[in-house]
């Protein structure tokens, strides 16, 4: 329960690392932080080809695009810089009693929620739920794959047509 | 693991709220696509938090993992669509703040 508890406030502290963080290759830093400590919230939980997934795609991949990102557009000047250090704290100055605001609300409401979970331990394999039972799924996921692939290509091919290259 | 399930669900809930509320709250007060496509990536890493602990809970971890792998492809999808949009936003306008969009055509 404490390692939990633990874990559960390491990653909230580094989804507010990640919004509030001045650089973006710093809150590219932190959102990979973020996604490793939910793969161990993951494995921990027993979820162990989720957490592959996530430790693979969202921090691996994901990372990759938004630092490809960052090199493909320009630098900030000094000036832009130092006016966006400035701004930082104005804009995210409502963050931190929002959200305590919200623990505590979430806090007492607890009793009135009054929720009763079912406590089974009905343990199946991931890979037959994913086979098996949601094949059908499977092909929606092929095909939102495959839209992805035609929409970047369209996208940087509409880039480098402007560019005249 | 010794503690109710209640409270386990509270505990998960909170931290997935007070996630997700990061990420929406970046959304919000922000003008820059790039931070606005992080906020969204906050927001659906609560979302996979709480679908775990749904699982977890329920006894159907095999089913939330399921969900999870179709929730990560279709996040990878849309970040990678969105950086292509992205890039083409900054050679259009120079710019990645969308109060840049004034001169839009149509």
């Amino acid at each position: 329960m404490i390692t939990m508890a633990i874990l559960l406030v390491a990653m909230a502290l580094a989804a507010l690392w990640t919004v509030t963080a001045n650089l973006y290759l710093r809150a590219t830093i932190a959102l990979a932080l973020t996604s490793v400590i939910l793969t161990v919230i993951m494995f921990r939980l027993g979820a162990p080809t989720a957490a592959v997934f996530e430790l693979s795609v969202c921090a691996g991949l994901i990372s990759v695009i938004f630092i490809s990102v960052i090199s493909l557009t320009h630098r900030l000047t000094l000036q832009e810089f130092l006016s966006r250090r400035q701004n930082r704290f104005a804009r995210f100055r409502y963050l931190p009693p929002l959200l305590i605001a919200a623990a505590l609300a979430m806090y007492f409401a607890r009793q009135p929620l009054g929720v009763s979970l079912p406590w089974r331990e009905t343990v199946t394999d991931a890979r037959s739920v994913m086979w098996d039972l949601r094949r059908f799924d499977l092909f929606g996921q092929v095909m939102v794959l495959l839209a992805g692939v035609f929409g970047v290509v369209t996208l940087f091919r509409g880039a480098k047509n402007r560019d005249g290259r | 693991m010794g503690v109710e399930p209640a409270t386990w669900f509270w505990l998960f809930l909170t931290f997935a709220a007070l996630v997700m509320i990061s990420g929406l709250y970046c959304f919000l007060v922000t003008f820059n696509l790039l931070r606005m496509l992080i906020g969204l990536e906050i927001i659906i890493k609560g979302v996979t938090l709480l679908i775990i602990a749904a699982g977890f809970l329920s006894g159907q971890l095999a089913l939330a993992q399921a969900i999870v792998i179709t929730v990560i492809v279709i996040e990878v999808v849309i970040m990678v669509v969105a950086a292509g949009l992205i890039i083409n936003f900054h050679d259009l306008f120079d710019s990645l703040n969308v109060k840049n969009t004034r001169s839009l055509k149509g």
